[in-house]
C-alpha cells in the first residue's frame, strides 16, 4: 500500500510498434512523487514516442500505464486532468490573447477561479503585461513561458516536460528550472526529456537512458554526482548500450 | 452528455471568437456567395420564368461551395501549433471536439445563409410567396446534414496533403442525396406546391442528419488517433 502511494506512475513493459517497427520495447520505469526523472538518449530513441504514449496521444501495442495505482486507459479523463503535458509545440492558439488561451484550456480542464489563478499564473512565467495581445507577435521563448502556464494551469500531479528548455534565453531557463524546483518541492512528479545535460544535472533525482527504443540504465543523483561524471557515464552506457 | 457539450459549446465559443476576430473565412464565403450570385444573375435573364427554376439550385449551390470554403479550414486552422494535439491531450471526450467543430460550422454558413439567400432573391427580383416556416425548416435540415458529414470529412482530410482538393470529392459524393433531397424539398416551397411532398423529402432528410451524426459521433475519436 505504502508503495502505491509513492508510486505516481507506474509503466509495464510498454511496447509500441508504429508503422511495422518496433519503436518502444518493454519499458519499465516508476515515477515517486516529488520525483524528477530525466529520460535522456540520443535521436530517434523513441523518447517523443514513449511521452505520446503516457500522455494518451499513442495507445501502448501491450503494456500497461498506471497512474496513482489505477490503470491509464483511452477514457481515464480524470487521469488525463492531472497530468501535464509540455511538448514540443505550444498548442497555442495565434488570434487568442494570453488570457484568451489560458481561459479556454482552463474551462476544458475544468479549473475553478480561473479569473484569479490566470493572473497570477502570468505574473509567475513574467507575461502579466503581455495579457491581452495576441500572442501571434510573441517570441518563441514567450510562448514557452505561456506554455508553461497552459501546464500548470490545471495544477497537475505529473509535469511531463519534453525538452522544456529549447528556444529559452538565460532568464527564462533560470524561470522555468525555479518553477520545476518549487512543483518538486509541492510534492509534484516530473518527468522530464532534455538533451541539455546541464539542466539534466540540476533538476533531475534520477535519470534514465533510452536508446532504441530500451531503458538501457538508469542513475540516482545524489549530492555530489557531478556533471562530468554524469556525461562520462551517458557516454559509457550508450556505447555500450 | 452534459460534460460532452460544455466542452463542444466551449470549443466552438473559442473558433468562433477568433473567427469574429479576423472575419477571413466568412469573408471569403461572402465574396464567393456573391460571386456565384452575379454571375449566374448575368447567365440568366431574371424577368424570365427560368429564374424560378434555378433558384433552389442556387440557394444549395451558395450553401455547399461556400461552406466548404468553411469546413476547410475549420481543422486545418488546429493544426497550426499542433491545436488539435493540445485538445487530445485535454481530458475532454473527443466527441467534443467533433461536436464543437459541428457547431461552430454551422452557425458560419447558417451567417452566410442569412445574408445570401435574401441578397439572391432580391437580385433575381424572386417574389416569394411559399411558406417561410417549411423554406426554413428545409435549409436547416440540409444545412445541418451537410455539417455534420462535411466536418466529419473535414478532421479525416486535415493531415492530407492536399486537403483542400480531397475535402470536395470525399464530401459531394457522400451528400449527394441530401442534395437531391434539398433541392427538390426547396424546389416544392418556392413553387407552391403539395407541401405534403416536400415532407417525404425532408423525412429523408431528417433521416439522413440522424444516421450519419450517429455514425460521425461514434467514428470521431478513431480519425482523431494517431497510428
Amino acid at each position: 500500500m505504502m508503495k502505491e502511494m509513492a508510486d505516481m506512475l507506474e509503466i509495464k513493459n510498454l511496447t509500441k510498434v508504429l508503422a511495422d517497427k518496433l519503436v518502444l520495447k518493454n519499458i519499465t520505469l516508476t515515477l515517486n512523487k516529488g520525483e524528477v526523472l530525466a529520460v535522456i538518449g540520443p535521436n530517434g530513441a523513441g523518447k517523443s514516442t514513449f511521452f505520446k504514449c503516457v500522455v494518451g496521444l499513442l495507445q501502448p501495442s501491450s503494456g500497461d500505464i498506471s497512474f496513482a495505482g489505477r490503470q491509464l486507459t483511452k477514457k481515464s479523463l480524470i487521469a488525463k486532468r492531472k497530468i501535464g503535458f509540455l511538448g514540443h509545440e505550444s498548442y497555442l492558439y495565434s488570434s487568442l490573447s494570453s488570457v484568451e488561451n489560458l481561459l479556454f484550456y482552463g474551462k476544458l480542464y475544468k479549473v475553478n477561479h480561473l479569473e484569479e489563478k490566470i493572473p497570477l499564473l502570468l505574473k509567475e512565467v513574467g507575461l502579466h503585461l503581455f495579457k491581452d495581445v495576441p500572442i501571434r507577435s510573441f517570441s518563441r521563448g514567450m510562448i514557452q513561458r505561456l506554455s508553461i502556464a497552459r501546464v500548470l494551469l490545471s495544477e497537475p500531479e505529473i509535469l511531463m516536460l519534453d525538452e522544456p528548455h529549447t528556444g529559452l534565453d538565460q532568464e527564462a531557463v533560470a524561470l522555468l528550472n525555479r518553477i520545476i524546483l518549487s512543483k518538486k518541492a509541492a510534492g509534484i512528479s516530473i518527468i522530464l526529456i532534455s538533451h541539455d545535460f546541464e539542466q539534466v544535472h540540476k533538476l533531475a533525482d534520477r535519470v534514465a537512458v533510452l536508446k532504441s527504443g530500451r531503458i538501457i540504465d538508469t542513475l540516482t543523483m545524489g549530492e555530489e554526482s557531478n556533471l562530468y561524471e554524469m556525461k562520462e557515464w551517458y557516454e559509457k552506457v550508450v556505447t555500450e548500450g | 452528455m452534459k460534460t460532452i457539450l460544455l466542452d463542444a459549446l466551449t470549443i466552438a465559443g473559442k473558433d468562433l471568437k477568433g473567427e469574429l476576430r479576423s472575419k477571413q473565412t466568412i469573408g471569403m464565403m461572402l465574396v464567393f456567395s456573391a460571386l456565384v450570385i452575379i454571375i449566374f444573375s448575368f447567365a440568366f435573364d431574371p424577368t424570365s420564368n427560368t429564374v424560378k427554376a434555378i433558384i433552389p439550385g442556387l440557394v444549395w449551390v451558395i450553401t455547399i461551395f461556400a461552406g466548404i470554403l468553411g469546413l476547410n479550414r475549420s481543422f486545418v486552422s488546429e493544426l497550426e501549433n499542433h491545436c488539435l494535439t493540445g485538445l487530445r491531450t485535454a481530458p475532454i471526450d473527443p466527441s467534443s471536439i467533433y461536436l464543437g467543430k459541428v457547431l461552430a460550422n454551422f452557425s458560419l454558413v447558417t451567417s452566410v445563409q442569412l445574408i445570401s439567400i435574401p441578397v439572391l432573391f432580391l437580385l433575381f427580383g424572386y417574389r416569394f410567396t411559399g411558406s417561410y416556416l417549411w423554406f426554413c425548416c428545409i435549409v436547416i435540415c440540409g444545412t445541418i446534414g451537410f455539417i455534420i458529414v462535411g466536418t466529419f470529412l473535414a478532421a479525416l482530410a486535415a493531415n492530407a496533403k492536399n486537403s483542400e482538393m480531397l475535402l470536395p470529392v470525399l464530401l459531394l459524393p457522400l451528400i449527394s442525396p441530401l442534395l437531391i433531397a434539398g433541392v427538390q424539398a426547396t424546389r416544392i416551397v418556392l413553387e407552391s406546391l403539395e407541401i405534403t411532398d416536400a415532407i417525404s423529402w425532408l423525412k429523408l432528410m431528417i433521416a439522413y442528419d440522424f444516421l450519419f451524426l450517429a455514425v460521425c459521433f461514434l467514428l470521431f475519436e478513431y480519425i482523431m488517433e494517431e497510428s
